[in-house]
């Protein structure tokens, strides 16, 4: 077709008004205009916000500014956080300990070092790991698949932090932990260098973020056509040719965005490092800018912090797109010929039956089994034997307390318990009805407005908090409320806040795959017969998208309701405490059984969740 | 009661001109076709006239009343140009049923409970399907699922049905059932039809006239005979009729009377009459041309019929087909294909005799590509022609 531009008819009054009317007269463009209106408040003003922050003095912050710029007075711009953290001084070393010594290396480098090595070794073993986990259980005939298949993505529903928690009741040290761990109470010394710091949070977070590579290859793999295999191998190519010029080659791009995810992921990761690195003074980026925000003197140190954070992971995010964007979608689903074949193992299937066995266990059984255990010890580290044992941390009261050391009733006697259980449930339903509501529209938006501007400016704003990692993302909103509105600081109202529109990317995605299985013609059908649009989205919209919005909505309650790193630095208010800040606070005190009962409470729950999510079609890939 | 005038409607998406200057008028009664090849515009024609689609150029209007005025930026809402829609995907809701499907625009009408049973009830018995008024879409057969999707639209006694493609879904022979079936419907319900479609055979069939789209423009308005005797150019010879139009170069001499054109089969003079004089001819100059020849036009005989058109041929490869035959010929250098009824046996290379008429031979300019000479419909030309 010819290109040539349509020249605009000269405007008249009749031409303006009707075109006024078509606007206005649409509901779907207020709606689009109030959308746009509401991501510009709720996610670039904030962003903005944070930036600006990081040069303004506070009354809090002035006596530490004018250390640096002096005679700056509260309400002044000034560069001070900037070079509290850059200048030139920090870079000059003390004694002959070289860069070391500096003060850059002691604030930024160290954490930033420790970040990117605790990432760097979380990719190497996880990836691999996963990726190979994916390719048995989908690509080969290794034995009792079924059950294998459904206890894999277990331990990823386990929370992070609930790993950490039941690391440290096996390898906690009385040195740091006041306790003994199971190892040191059954006399075997445990090392400092594998109960707490880099080993330690590696291990446990590659527990957990296995599951990017084998959601994203398994997914890749299912969607190969088989007869680009066999056609491998009638060309006379061996089993392991195959997998390498073939196989390999196509789920490649899904390895490359498993990788980008964790990198991503494991260096913005809050909880875990935070229990297993800060008792030995193991800092990473996301556990000094919380030490920085901590103070109401360092806090624009923190925002610096944040938006290091939030560049490093967007940066690698956005690499990934420019790297894989143009080779993501290979065809390989064809009409015919998707029931694959099995790759028979031979020999190897008992080894490698073995290793996702052990993998198993492992990520899943252990770690439920100590948390569980240690909730009913009495002295924990002291063994399983019955006088070590009581429903203490479950039922019992502060009077009799079996343990002098106790400062808690048993869970189901704490008023702090009930209280944080029901801001959890609050949060959660709350939250999730919220983002999955407004999932549908932007779903709605996005699919309808595919190739419009409109469109694709609320898919661009979406996509922005998911750039983020959650802590620095919390913390986005944290320096706008303590600047601008203290009321919020601590309030339910900001939690709620930042849970809602950090999941809006994921709720956005869910919705436009619920709204793309809506065809349009569906509502232009309805157009015709006179329906306008409210009355569409009540009578074909709605009805149609129930499944997916109910899938969604209990995807995104789960995931609120686990959430610890996202809403870790608003929790200044116990008021406000959900159980996983509840549990992460008691585990930093002396009742760890207590923390390990709630971990358990929470965990039981997400799994309950997450089986009735999976009747309607939800799944926990989907909520990554 | 329902004219329908479009006239000078462009429509762009971003920079691609789709609809150029599209006039097009719908007389009351009329079973128009639009006709097309994938991507030529004529869904997205269907689609301006329904309101789906709002053009940047033209105007439209129903009985004389505006509907589209782009210059002013007036588009009529769809629900109010007493039209309906049969999608080529059929749209039915998958959540109503049946009954619900075809009830859903009148309930938006405010129609009373009993005479909304009636009325879907009418429109399911029209399209016999009224044992099915309680099943959801998915539980018929898409034979069953394309009938509901026009008890929907006639449901409304609408003015206007406009049809996208209904058929492209359906197996063979459920198409020819349901081309039947909405001959029967246009002919009972007397309603205006605007119908889409690639297939040239549910054009021909059906219509009363074809509007033939060739890449955003509209390039011949036709009845069917019209346009299978005289295809405006050859494009649209070539897309209409099936086996193909076979082409036969020539070479033309028009004195501004009478048009000779030389070929294998020999030569012919036509009358001024019959010369399409609007068109761009060289005049007093030999040029090159295009005849236009019907397989169905050539009668192929074993012994010499002594036809003054006669013209001495070779078979070349022969494709008995049951009803009909395939037969290839060739005169000269010229090869060209004949199709006969019933079954019939040639030998390769046998000599036959053909008798031809000029007179139902279109005549093409090569250089323009454009009709110069018009041909006779079968049943009004003589038997020399």
């Amino acid at each position: 077709m010819a290109k040539n531009r349509w020249k605009r008819p000269p405007m008249t009054k009749e031409r303006l008004k009707n075109q006024i009317q078509n606007v206005i007269g649409n509901p779907f463009n207020v709606i689009v205009l109030i959308t746009l209106l509401m991501l510009f408040i709720f996610i670039v003003i904030p962003l903005l916000t944070m930036v600006l922050n990081t040069f303004t003095v506070t009354r809090g912050s002035a006596e530490m500014a004018r250390r640096v710029d002096p005679g700056v007075m509260p309400g002044d711009y000034s560069i001070w956080a900037w070079k509290f953290l850059f200048g030139s001084e920090n870079f000059v070393s003390t004694g002959n300990m070289g860069l070391r010594g500096t003060q850059i290396y002691t604030n930024l480098l160290e954490p930033l070092f420790h970040s990117l090595t605790i990432g760097f070794f979380v990719t190497v073993i996880s990836v691999p790991l996963g990726a190979l986990m994916a390719w048995l259980l989908v690509r080969t005939d290794i034995p009792c698949k079924g059950l294998l298949s459904a206890l894999i993505l277990v331990p990823y529903m386990i929370p992070s932090w609930c790993k950490a928690l039941s690391w440290l009741s096996v390898f906690r040290t009385p040195k740091y932990g006041g306790y003994y761990g199971l190892l040191t109470g059954l006399g075997i010394p445990v090392p400092e260098w594998l109960a707490y710091g880099p080993i330690a949070i590696i291990l446990v977070m590659v527990l957990h973020y296995y599951a990017f590579s084998f959601i994203m290859v398994s997914g890749a793999l299912r969607s190969i056509n088989s007869e680009l295999e066999e056609m491998g191998e009638i060309q006379g190519a061996s089993k392991a040719q195959i997998l390498k010029s073939i196989t390999l080659p196509l789920v490649l791009p899904s390895i490359l965005s498993a990788t980008i995810m964790t990198i991503s992921k494991s260096i913005g990761t809050y909880g875990v490092a935070a229990r297993l690195g800060n008792t030995i003074q193991y800092f990473v980026m996301a556990t000094k800018m919380k030490y920085f925000l901590e103070s109401q003197q360092t806090a624009a140190v923190g925002y610096i912090f944040s938006m290091l954070m939030i560049a490093l992971a967007a940066g690698t995010i956005l690499i990934n797109q420019k790297l894989i964007g143009t080779r993501k979608s290979y065809a390989t689903i064809g009409g015919k010929g998707t029931r694959s074949n099995l790759i028979p193992l031979g020999s190897s299937k008992w080894p490698m039956l073995i290793l996702l066995t052990v993998f198993i266990i492992l990520a899943m059984f252990m770690p439920l089994f100590f948390l569980v255990m240690e909730s009913f010890q009495i002295v924990p580290g002291k063994g399983y034997h019955l006088d070590n044992l009581s429903l203490y941390a479950w039922i019992g009261s502060l009077e009799n307390a079996p343990n002098e050391q106790f400062n808690q009733s048993g869970l189901f006697r704490n008023v702090e318990f009930f209280r944080s259980l029901w801001n959890t449930v609050k949060l959660s339903i709350l939250g999730s009805l919220i983002t999955a509501v407004f999932g549908q529209f932007f779903g709605y938006i996005t699919t309808r407005g595919r190739g419009k501007w409109y469109g694709n400016a609320v898919e661009q704003l979406i996509f922005i908090p998911y750039l983020m990692p959650g802590v620095a993302f919390a913390a986005i909103y944290y320096s706008l409320a303590s600047n601008y509105i203290p009321s919020l600081v601590g309030s339910f109202m900001l939690i709620l806040i930042v849970s809602v529109v950090k999941h809006f990317p994921f709720a956005s995605r869910s919705g436009s795959s619920n709204m793309m299985q809506i065809s349009v013609e569906l509502e232009e059908a309805a157009t015709i017969n006179g329906a306008g649009f409210w009355r569409r989205i009540l009578s074909i919209v709605i009805p149609l998208a129930k499944g997916g919005f109910l899938s969604g909505f209990l995807l995104s309650f789960i995931s609120i309701a686990k959430e610890l790193d996202l809403i870790a630095i608003l929790m200044t208010n116990s008021e406000n405490y959900t159980l996983s800040f509840l549990s992460f606070n008691y585990s930093k005190e002396a009742m760890p059984q207590v923390a390990d009962a709630i971990c358990i409470i929470i965990i039981a729950f997400i799994l309950i969740t997450n089986r009735i999510a999976d009747r309607f079609g939800g799944n926990v890939s989907k909520s990554m | 009661m329902s004219k329908i005038v479009l006239s000078h409607i462009d429509k762009y998406y971003g920079e691609n001109h789709v609809l150029r200057d599209i006039n097009l008028t719908i007389e009351d009664g009329d079973f128009m076709t639009l006709l097309g090849p994938s991507g030529c515009g004529k869904t997205t024609t269907l689609r301006v006239v329904s309101g789906l689609e709002k053009p940047q150029k033209g105007t439209m209007t129903i009985d004389d009343r505006p509907a589209i005025d782009a210059d002013k930026a007036f588009y009529e809402a769809p629900a109010k140009r007493g039209l309906n829609l049969v999608f080529q995907s059929y749209a039915l809701w998958p959540h109503m049923t049946v009954f619900q499907n075809v009830a859903f625009g009148l309930k938006i009408k405010k129609m009373k409970k009993a005479e909304i049973e009636e009325t879907v009830m009418r429109a399911l018995k029209t399209m016999r399907i009224e044992e099915y008024r309680d099943r959801y879409p998915n539980e018929l057969s898409g034979g069953q699922q394309q009938r509901v999707a026009i008890a929907r639209a006639i449901a409304s006694s609408p003015k206007l049905l406009l049809l996208d493609e209904p058929l492209s879904n359906l197996d063979a022979r459920l198409r020819i059932d349901m081309r039947a079936e909405l001959k029967r419907l246009h002919k009972e319900t007397g309603t205006t039809i605007i119908y889409v479609t690639h297939d040239q055979v549910e054009a021909l069939t059906m219509s009363t006239k074809i509007a033939l789209f060739k890449e955003g423009e509209i390039s011949q308005i036709d009845t069917p005979l019209g346009l299978y005797t005289n295809p405006i150019d050859l494009q649209a010879a070539d897309f209409i009729g099936n086996p193909r139009i076979n082409f036969i170069n020539a070479r033309g001499f028009y004195n501004g009377d009478t048009l000779t054109v030389k070929s294998e089969f020999g030569t012919y003079v036509y009358p001024h009459n019959t010369v399409k004089t609007d068109e761009e001819i060289p005049e007093n100059e030999e040029f090159d041309c295009i005849l236009g020849l019907r397989p169905e036009m050539v009668d192929i005989y074993t012994e010499d019929p002594h036809h003054k058109n006669t013209v001495e041929a070779r078979i070349y490869a022969n494709q008995p087909a049951g009803s009909e035959t395939l037969v290839t010929l060739t005169v000269g250098s010229t090869e060209f294909l004949a199709i006969q009824v019933g079954l019939v046996e040639y030998d390769m290379n046998q000599k036959v005799y053909i008798v031809l008429h000029p007179g139902r031979m279109n005549v093409y300019n090569k250089k323009t590509g454009r009709l110069i000479k018009y041909a006779k419909a079968k049943h009004k030309a003589g038997i020399d022609d």
